[in-house]
């Protein structure tokens, strides 16, 4: 039975069935737990935003809380999925990757095709993403392009709760290091999820709104940012097509390709910053193999080339929002030559 | 005089589109005759005149949305005045809540219900009767019957089951064979304590129900096959495996418009739908279980013929003309006794491709009102 | 370092000024008054202050998440951290940093940190620039137990040795980084025994006394100064607070804090030992106390009433030129 949960429920759960299910999946990090060694609650956390809470009491030793230690504990995560595991490790903000990125950059990612197509690597790093919590600019990046850019990874950003649970069971059944963000303000996103498990294949791009005019080419919060645009640019006569990346590698080129064929005009909105970025990568693309069907440049509608702000003020005009969405979709919808 | 009405057809219908009338004002119209194109976000379908008479008003314009119940159109007599209608009309409109305003959750939902260890969902509409339960095909679920549930249920409680491995029922098929689901189905209808029914199948769901008729015919008071299989030996090669390894949207598409005489019918929501309950755990392992039984070398291995032999009751055998999967021929030549409908430009959906031709033929057949 | 009553009435106010610093921002943060996230450093003034009195302006600091109190210590302008907590123009960083991120060059603080084990490397940094330019300035690392079972700490701590550098590692021992406890995280048990693997002398002492984080530091800077390398020190002290604000602080057993405040309070240790010993008047620190007060409500109503940045400076200073 579906029934309505929260995106941050739907991950507690998607964790919470593949324990149940395999117990070569183990769970690790940074107060993942919480209360490790000390007098008080064990469990006390599950998580900085009570994630991967409750799954203490059901999986005991294979829940477990880590040393400030990433490069080692990731690392470790990576070796144990070289050896048979399947552990699911928690990079608390994906701004911390600095500090262990040789792990996933030079270890897990290479792996495979190092050793000659004779390795797995079935790990797992869930990590939050995303600006718009007034964290500054060490705890609000969007760095999914860096990891994009690296052969061997698979990269993951789910929507809607019913996305977050299927593509969490997708990462830890799958085979390959996979990095799964999680957007800090999408935890409490409300959608149906069904009770059963269930998983979405990696590649597969999520047409969430359908249009014949522009097609508006997203991914994580900004999915939300470029539907509320949509609704209102419905009102004006125009009429978008919202794509959802959900995996940017794989990435699903059809589908961006089938949409921007369709429309002939395209605006990507990417709360990253532009240079090197998940939007130059799909504009590349379209201009590249759907340049005949364009009828308009492609927009882009990202972030600054600058760190994430802290004042309120300043954030918010770091941030993409639906106003300038719009705004580009009217002047890609209104362009001739 | 009677308001035509915005349908609901499904659960989670909440709005649908106007895209085009069938019918000018002014024109004669029967009980059941289609008036216009409705599309929702699953599919698109026409409406029906709930009333015979004239059509006096066609009040929804193309192209508008609406919310179900809202008012499409007015039918009455010739000789009832234009002020009198458009009193209707206003009258109607001032006093309409669209249901997403109006109290929620109203209306029947599914309910699930243990049967040798699955669970089943089904969904009842209607009360008292002679009851019928609705069984569907493989791969498809209790949503199958969305344009014909609620109409046949204005006579009698109408039930309408997801078979294991489908929908939300459990995803344990056994070993899979139309015998072992038809179990399941008489399982169900004792669960419910429905001694006897009028049992419709569609496809798969055709041969489930003639193995139950052939075997305790007293339990089944009208037998409905609609595309059943089990009639001859074609069936579009590919389709099961087709449907059963497709994981995703570009492959599952072409599939599900084989189902249809009309592909623009497979719409994105639909696809989705579909792709949804492929994804869960369990149905991948139960399609391939079923369709091990059903299909060897591109022929049907499932054959029907000798357990209608053995089922005194009537027989209504429904075929859209244009279904690819399992085609209309096999409706020719079948034992005498059956009433046979073949219905032009439609597929192997005719349920939902021609619901109100399939509501009107069910309805006078459960009633013993078809002649052979 | 002889202290005289100077240095101690000084030493009275920064402790005080962190504490009314922090209390205020407690209460501002649960009115709603502040966005992001804080972490105070209640409870643990001595270390700083200990440390600080040392100092000089162009000596270096690496601050961490917990960093108000470094700031305070190390001299960065009061009003402005507290604009720089409500995002304002005036802040220390024009309200780009926030809480976490507090730094004054000038003032040798090189930044509160969001990075758990990201002040050690730069500290060696400062360090090797001292010693490069022979200028006898020091650079200290405040890290937390938590990052002290960092890798960047770690190597850190090698690299210091390996060029003798004048850097201090101060570890303010708290019992816990974030939810969970010290002694389950640092495998050695004693921060202070790894210290020496490194290769460096290590010290351990009470983080809540004022005179024993002020010696220890003392022996560590002079020899920093003086050319013989970096050293350890652990500070072993208590967080009034949750980890950050809004923690409900389960793991923690009830009335662990509330005891450390009522037995263990650096500040009335402090006042209890210069008033007793010292020849100072508890209405001299009474005095403190009020002008305290104060600074902090006029950096508070200031911090309230001062300019949010022009909304165009979020593309500025990203590049010196570019
Ligand atoms: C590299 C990195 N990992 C994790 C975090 C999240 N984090 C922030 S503070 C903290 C605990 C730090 O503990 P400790 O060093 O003992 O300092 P305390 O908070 O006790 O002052 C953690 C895990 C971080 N900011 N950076
Ligand atoms: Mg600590």
């Amino acid at each position: 039975m579906a029934r309505t949960i929260t995106l941050l429920q739907a991950i507690n759960e998607a964790l919470d069935q593949e324990m149940a299910r395999d117990s070569s999946v183990i769970v690790m990090g940074e107060d993942v737990v919480g209360g490790s060694g000390a007098e008080g609650e064990m469990d006390a956390w599950g998580g900085p935003l009570g994630v991967t809470k409750g799954l203490y009491g059901k999986y005991g030793d294979r829940m477990l809380d880590t040393p400030i230690t990433e490069s080692a504990f990731i690392g470790a995560a990576v070796g144990a999925a070289a050896s048979g595991l399947r552990p699911v490790a928690e990079l608390m903000f994906s701004d911390f990757v600095g500090v262990c990125f040789d792990q996933i950059y030079n270890q897990a990612a290479k792996f495979r095709y190092m050793f000659g197509g004779r390795a797995e690597t079935p790990v797992v790093v869930r990590t939050m993403y995303g600006a718009g919590l007034r964290a500054a600019a060490q705890h609000s990046q969007s760095p999914y392009s860096i990891f994009t850019h690296v052969p061997g990874l698979k990269c993951v950003m789910p929507v809607t709760p019913y996305d977050a649970k299927g593509l969490l069971i997708q990462a830890i059944r799958d085979n390959d290091p996979v990095i799964f963000f999680e957007h800090k303000g999408l935890y409490e996103t409300e959608g149906e999820v069904p009770e059963q498990s269930y998983s979405i294949p990696f590649g597969e791009a999520n047409v969430v709104r359908e249009g014949n005019d522009v097609s508006i080419i997203s991914l994580g919060l900004m999915v939300h940012r470029s539907l509320e645009a949509a609704e209102t640019l419905a009102g004006e006569g125009i009429q978008c097509e919202v794509v959802d990346l959900r995996t940017t590698s794989p990435l699903d080129e059809d589908t961006v390709l089938e949409s921007a064929e369709n429309t002939g005009r395209v605006v990507v909105v990417d709360e990253a910053p532009p240079r090197c970025s998940i939007a130059t990568d799909i504009s590349a693309l379209i201009a590249q193999h759907a340049f005949d069907a364009l009828e308009a440049p492609i927009s882009l509608v990202t972030a600054p080339h600058t760190p994430v702000p802290f004042a309120g003020v300043l954030e918010d005009q770091y941030m993409p929002d639906a106003a300038r969405i719009a705004a580009a979709v009217r002047s890609v919808a209104g362009y001739a030559p | 005089m009677r308001a035509l009405v915005m349908p609901k057809w499904g659960l989670t219908m909440t709005q649908g589109v106007v895209v085009k009338w069938l019918v000018d004002e002014g024109a004669d119209v029967e009980q059941g005759a289609e008036l216009l194109d409705v599309e929702t976000e699953k599919i698109l379908s026409a409406v029906e005149s709930p009333a015979s008479g004239v059509l006096r008003r066609r009040v929804a314009a193309e192209g508008s949305t609406l919310p179900v119940g809202a008012l499409l159109g007015v039918i009455a007599d010739a000789d009832v005045s234009n002020e009198a209608i458009d009193g209707f009309a206003a009258t109607f409109e001032a006093e309409f809540t669209p249901e997403a305003e109006a109290e929620a959750g109203e209306g029947p939902s599914p309910q699930q219900v243990d049967v040798d260890g699955h669970s089943l969902r089904y969904l009842k509409m209607g009360e008292g009767g002679e009851p019928a339960v609705l069984v569907h095909g493989f791969g498809g679920d209790l949503n199958n019957w969305l344009f014909n549930h609620e109409a046949l249920s204005a006579e009698r409680a109408v039930y309408a089951l997801d078979l294991p491995g489908h929908g939300e029922s459990s995803k344990n098929v056994g070993d899979g064979t139309v015998g072992s689901l038809a179990q399941a189905v008489a399982g169900f209808m004792d669960a419910l304590e429905l001694p006897a029914v009028h049992l419709v199948g569609h496809s798969l769901g055709g041969a489930i129900a003639a193995e139950l008729a052939g075997a305790t015919p007293d339990r089944v008071r009208s037998l409905t096959l609609i595309a059943s299989i089990g009639l001859g030996r074609e069936f579009l090669p590919g389709f099961l495996d087709g449907f059963a390894t497709a994981r995703r949207r570009r492959q599952i598409k072409p599939v599900l418009e084989a189902l249809f005489a009309d592909p623009a019918l497979v719409t994105r929501r639909l696809v989705n739908e579909v792709l949804q309950y492929k994804r869960l755990d369990g149905v991948e392992e139960a399609l391939a279980a079923i369709a091990r039984d059903l299909v060897a070398d591109g022929e049907q291995t499932v054959a029907i013929r000798e357990r209608l032999a053995t089922y005194p009751g009537r027989i209504l055998v429904i075929w859209g003309a244009d279904d690819q999967i399992v085609p209309a021929s096999h409706a020719v030549g079948l034992p005498d006794g059956m009433h046979v409908e073949v219905i032009d430009a439609v597929g192997h959906m005719p349920m939902m491709e021609a619901s109100a031709r399939v509501n009107q033929v069910l309805a006078a057949h459960f009633e013993g009102l078809l002649t052979a | 370092m002889a202290l005289t009553k100077n240095d101690l009435l000084r030493a009275y106010r920064l402790m005080r000024t962190i504490r009314e610093f922090e209390e205020r921002v407690h209460v501002e943060f649960a009115a709603g008054e502040i966005e992001g996230f804080v972490h105070l450093y209640a409870g643990e003034e001595a270390c700083a202050v200990g440390v600080m009195l040392h100092l000089t302006k162009a000596d270096r600091i690496a601050s961490t998440h917990r960093g108000h109190g470094h700031c305070i210590a190390k001299g960065v302008d009061v009003p402005a951290m507290m604009a720089e907590i409500y995002g304002r123009a005036t802040g220390s960083c024009r309200g780009k940093g926030g809480s976490m991120h507090i730094a004054d060059l000038d003032a040798g603080m090189m930044g509160a940190n969001g990075i758990v084990g990201g002040g050690p490397p730069l500290i060696c940094g400062a360090a090797l620039a001292a010693k490069v330019q022979g200028t006898r300035d020091v650079g200290v690392a405040f890290i937390g137990d938590g990052a002290s079972n960092q890798g960047t700490t770690f190597e850190s701590m090698n690299l210091a040795t390996v060029w003798n550098l004048p850097a201090i590692f101060v570890a303010e021992n708290n019992g816990y980084a974030e939810a969970t406890a010290a002694d389950y995280a640092i495998g050695a048990g004693s921060l202070a025994d790894r210290a020496e693997g490194f290769g460096m002398p290590a010290a351990t002492v009470d983080g809540h006394d004022f005179f024993a984080v002020h010696e220890a530091a003392g022996e560590a800077i002079r020899r920093a100064r003086e050319g013989d390398g970096p050293s350890f020190i652990e500070c072993q002290v208590n967080r009034y607070y949750g980890h950050y604000e809004g923690d409900a602080q389960t793991y923690r057993p009830p009335g662990e804090a509330e005891a450390a405040r009522a037995n263990h309070d650096c500040l009335d240790m402090f006042a209890g030992r210069v008033t007793a010993s010292a020849g100072i008047e508890r209405e001299e620190l009474d005095d403190i106390d009020r002008a305290v007060a104060a600074l902090i409500d006029g950096a508070v109503s200031s911090a309230k009433a001062d300019p949010a940045p022009a909304a165009s400076e979020y593309l500025t200073d990203v590049y010196i030129d570019y």
